[in-house]
């Protein structure tokens, strides 16, 4: 459910708002409805890399990854894919750490019970 | 954010007290615990989310430079075009149609000059912002403000050189001209209107990279873009060199290496041209002083074959019986590129060519009536003179035989992290004092600025440029290109012309002070006021030339006239290896065609290796060779004097001639402490070829008397000895593409951005004058007749984006050495399958 729910809200936003936007709304949601630490990291981490994974290929492969390959040999990498890759994960990292940090202050403040019952 | 991001990191650092708090008011630890673990996460959240919006040393802020929603994923362009466009803009008087073409030059449609500009304004920097805003923050003295204090020599140099005060002098020219105002003050709107427009996620990816946005643009920065050009153009001096060779070598031997005329002579307007009018009087030479240098600095490289080329050949000679043009600016050649290709068109006027991003009109193209070009004058407009201050105050100086006061300009330096520079620049009636102590000099650069010296340059004075092209852009005939010229000052430009009435001139033209003989070529008296330049040559009496009887005009930076043109312009000017090929050329020429001037502007072939070759080989003496050498020997007897990219001949004859010239001179002139400058190549030509028994043969650095024979054969050894160990035994690798260094970096040097090396012929002094990164940066020729046809490219494309499939698409046309046939379109209507989209500025 997180993971969707970042998911979305993230993608509807992602041309729209700056880039560290995607911390506050994985933050958000996982304050609201992150279950367990693990399990919110994952989903804000696996979110934000598939997001940012699509949102680069959308405007990357009408360009035949043209702009990719020269920022790729900028940074001396061997390949565009491994560029594309480290945009992922530092999206991915963002995006876990937030969701991380909303589910872990959530529970700092609310008794382990009540957080089982309102999942 | 950051607000948010410090607080967290606050948080965090206070964690211990919020532990202890807790611990105090009997919350249990496993609690603690939980905001222990909270508080960290959120800590390091905050940490990484901070690291990534900041720019460490020249790492882009990495997460700024890769996110999707506003990094450079955003730049990449899509291949798809959309082929119709409406855009709502403020401002606007009308509607204006743009017509991209398949190379996405836009071809603007106006209905008033205003709309005009305000478009170019806008197109041009929807195509090149970035350029626009780091050229005139170059200019202006303001990199360390996004680079930080890695620029501020720089920017110290251009503020200290007075771009900035004469920008403003600039500018009141062009605003007490109305057209000049409503074209300058138009752009402007139009460039600001582009910029209102864009989100983050749109700036140029250098924004991105650097990590700063585009600020508004300024009237001010149109003038900026015509400064660079006079630093890049009439920018340089040799005075403190030619100082120093005159205190080290005497008045005798200066005057025989470093003559006003030279050895080969074919000056602009041709020999024996006669001058209608009566020349002002000269003015008398002052007492000549002698600047006193003590500075130890470095020597710097003569820059050699560096220049353009034009020429425009009559009906009389050409297939169509209309006159021909051709040219060709050599400039640093660099993505994106110097120029930018547009068509301009409203009711009073309709133009095609390429302007400069930042600056209004057409600086070199045609239209139905004429077709005009330019190459660079290198008129002596830059003089230094010897400042003497009353005291450490500086705020007087002696001048006229009295006391005069210093007037002071503060210049504020803003710097990237650190706090602003406050620098005070002393000005006397000449202009700066450039630099007042050799500590305010950096080691490394700007070698040929004497210290202590008041700068008087022509760059500083009020003028305005922006007529010349405005009345050019518009031109119907000679008149009026003789009338627009009268509005041009700096920098000085051999401007050539063609029309439809079969005229064919050219003019070195420009503001040229009124000088006595060699004003100008040593370092002069400050306080004398017979060194001030005395007013200025008539702009009617400039060097011109109308239809000459030989049935072409032609320059290629050479000396602009012969011994009888009463004034002084300068006592040296580009060598004639060049100019003589063209001219050679052009004699011969019968029924010239486009192509063949397109040939033309590839030829190269070499003037310099045609003079001197055949002496070189005489005083070799293939006796002592060695295998490696006779093989090479064998290659350079049997070349054809082209610099072609597969030619050996050219490298072993290259490296040749350039170790020879270096083995002559270098022993005097090349030392360490002190700044001199070498004899020209024309010189050393005639000591080769006349005066074999010269002393300056001799290596004063060992004990044995050296003769002219000597230093060609040790020269030989060297070259070969040098090839044999860079490229291997002689052979495929040696050949001339591969041996000389040619690229095309981004401007900034940014990697992956360029072009890299490539396979390449040329060199400097042959017409196809292309060498490292400087070279042709537009190619142009235009066919008058009843039906205008121009033709050209330029090394690059017309987006500045490196995420645009128009950021270089025009590279492999132009170096193979063609042309594309220029889309002319007579109105918004006209119909051409070459219009692949249109773009419509509605108000």
């Amino acid at each position: 459910m997180l993971f969707f729910i970042i998911l979305i809200l993230t993608f509807a936003c992602g041309y729209f708002l700056p880039w560290w936007m995607v911390a506050v709304i994985s933050f958000l949601a996982a304050l609201i409805i992150g279950k367990t630490a693990g399990r919110s990291f994952f989903s804000g981490f696996a979110a934000i890399f598939i997001v940012w994974t699509v949102l680069a290929l959308f405007k990357s492969m009408p360009n035949d990854n043209m702009l990719a390959k020269r920022v790729a040999t900028m940074f001396m990498l061997p390949n565009w894919i491994l560029l594309l890759l480290i945009t992922a994960l530092v999206g991915g990292l963002v995006g876990g750490m937030s969701a991380l940090s909303g589910v872990l202050l959530k529970r700092a403040f609310i008794k382990d019970k009540t957080v089982k019952a309102s999942s | 954010m950051k607000q948010f991001v410090s607080h967290s990191i606050l948080t965090a650092n206070t964690l211990s007290n919020i532990i202890f708090f807790c611990l105090s008011f009997g919350i249990k630890p496993y609690l603690a615990m939980k905001f222990f673990k909270a508080i960290a996460a959120i800590g390091i959240t905050a940490l990484l989310i901070w690291a990534l919006e900041t720019k460490f040393g020249d790492i882009p802020a990495i997460g700024v430079f890769l996110n999707p929603s506003t990094g450079f994923w955003q730049n990449a362009e899509s291949k798809n075009i959309i082929a119709e466009k409406k855009l709502k803009l403020s401002g606007l008087q009308d509607e204006v149609v743009i017509k991209y073409d398949e190379n996405r030059i836009p071809h603007i449609f106006a209905k008033n000059d205003h709309d005009l500009y305000y478009a170019q304004g806008y197109i041009t920097a929807s195509d090149r912002l970035w350029q626009m805003d780091i050229q005139t923050r170059s200019a202006a003295g303001r990199l360390s403000e996004i680079i930080g204090p890695k620029a501020l020599d720089i920017d110290r140099y251009h503020r200290r050189m007075g771009m900035v005060y004469g920008a403003e002098n600039g500018l009141k020219g062009i605003m007490a001209d109305e057209r000049t105002k409503v074209m300058v003050t138009a752009y402007t709107e139009g460039v600001n209107n582009y910029i209102k427009g864009l989100a983050p996620k749109d700036y140029p990816i250098e924004f991105k990279l650097l990590n700063y946005a585009p600020e508004e643009w300024k009237p001010i920065n149109c003038v900026f873009l015509l400064k660079l050009m006079s630093e890049t153009l009439a920018g340089g001096s040799d005075q403190f060199a030619m100082t120093n060779n005159l205190r080290k070598f005497g008045v005798a031997q200066v005057n025989d290496l470093f003559p006003d005329f030279p050895f080969h002579e074919d000056p602009i307007v041709p020999t024996g041209t006669k001058w209608n009018f009566k020349p002002l009087p000269i003015p008398k030479p002052s007492a000549s002083y002698i600047a006193q240098m003590t500075e130890k600095i470095k020597t710097k490289e003569i820059v050699e074959g560096v220049g353009s080329n034009n020429w425009a050949v009559a009906g009389s000679k050409s297939a169509t019986g209309f006159p021909i043009l051709a040219n060709d600016p050599h400039l640093n050649l660099t993505f994106p590129s110097i120029w930018y290709q547009i068509q301009l068109s409203s009711p009073t006027g309709n133009v095609n060519g390429v302007s400069l991003p930042g600056a209004p009109c057409v600086i070199i193209g045609y239209n139905q009536n004429i077709s005009w070009g330019v190459t660079n004058v290198d008129a002596d407009v830059l003089d230094w003179y010897q400042v003497k201050f009353k005291d450490k105050s500086k705020s007087e100086y002696w001048y006229n035989n009295k006391w005069n006061p210093v007037k002071k300009r503060i210049e504020t330096i803003k710097i990237l992290g650190a706090p602003d520079e406050i620098d005070t620049v002393y000005y006397t009636h000449h202009g700066p004092v450039v630099y007042e102590t050799p500590a305010q000099k950096p080691k490394e650069y700007y070698e040929n600025v004497p210290v202590g010296n008041a700068l008087r340059w022509i760059a500083h004075d009020e003028s305005n440029e922006f007529l010349c092209f405005y009345i050019l852009n518009r031109g119907k005939n000679y008149t009026d290109y003789r009338e627009a010229l009268t509005h041009f000052t700096a920098p000085a430009q051999n401007f050539i012309f063609a029309s439809n009435d079969n005229d064919i001139a050219i003019t070195p033209n420009g503001k040229f002070p009124l000088k006595y003989n060699e004003q100008g070529k040593y370092i002069m008296n400050g306080s004398d006021p017979a060194n001030d330049w005395q007013g200025w040559i008539p702009a009617d009496q400039n060097p011109t030339v109308k239809n000459p009887s030989r049935g072409f005009v032609s320059s290629a930076n050479q000396q602009s006239a012969d011994r009888t043109y009463p004034y002084y312009i300068n006592w040296r000017f580009e060598e004639y290896y060049r100019n003589r090929r063209i001219n050679n050329k052009l004699t011969a020429m019968q029924k010239a065609t486009v192509d063949s001037m397109r040939i033309m502007q590839m030829d190269n072939y070499s003037m310099l290796a045609d003079d001197v070759l055949p002496a070189l080989l005489k005083y070799a003496d293939p006796t002592k060779f060695s295998d490696d050498q006779s093989k090479a020997f064998d290659i350079v007897k049997n070349w054809d004097k082209h610099y072609a990219a597969n030619s050996t001949g050219a490298s072993i004859f290259f490296n040749w001639w350039r170790n020879f010239y270096e083995m002559v001179w270098g022993d005097e002139f090349g030392g360490k402490d002190t700044y001199f400058k070498y004899p020209s190549y024309d010189r050393t030509e005639k000591l080769l070829l006349t005066e074999a028994n010269s002393k300056w043969f001799d290596d004063v650095h060992t004990p044995a008397k050296e003769s002219c024979a000597d230093i060609v054969n040790r020269a030989y050894y060297k070259t070969i000895d040098d090839l044999v160990r860079e490229h291997g035994k002689p052979g495929d690798k040696w050949q001339w593409g591969m041996v000389k260094q040619t690229f095309i970096n981004h401007l900034a040097n940014i990697p992956g951005m360029g072009e890299g090396a490539f396979f390449a012929g040329g060199t400097g002094g042959v017409i196809n004058a292309l060498r490292n990164n400087n070279g042709p940066s537009w190619r142009m020729v235009v066919q008058m007749g009843p039906v205008v046809k121009g033709y050209g490219v330029f090394p690059g494309g017309e987006s500045g984006n490196p995420g645009s499939f128009y950021y270089n698409d025009m590279f492999n046309t132009w170096n193979n050495g063609k042309l594309n046939e220029l889309l002319f379109l007579n109105s918004a209507d006209e119909k051409s399958d070459r219009v692949k989209s249109t773009l419509s500025l509605v108000k």
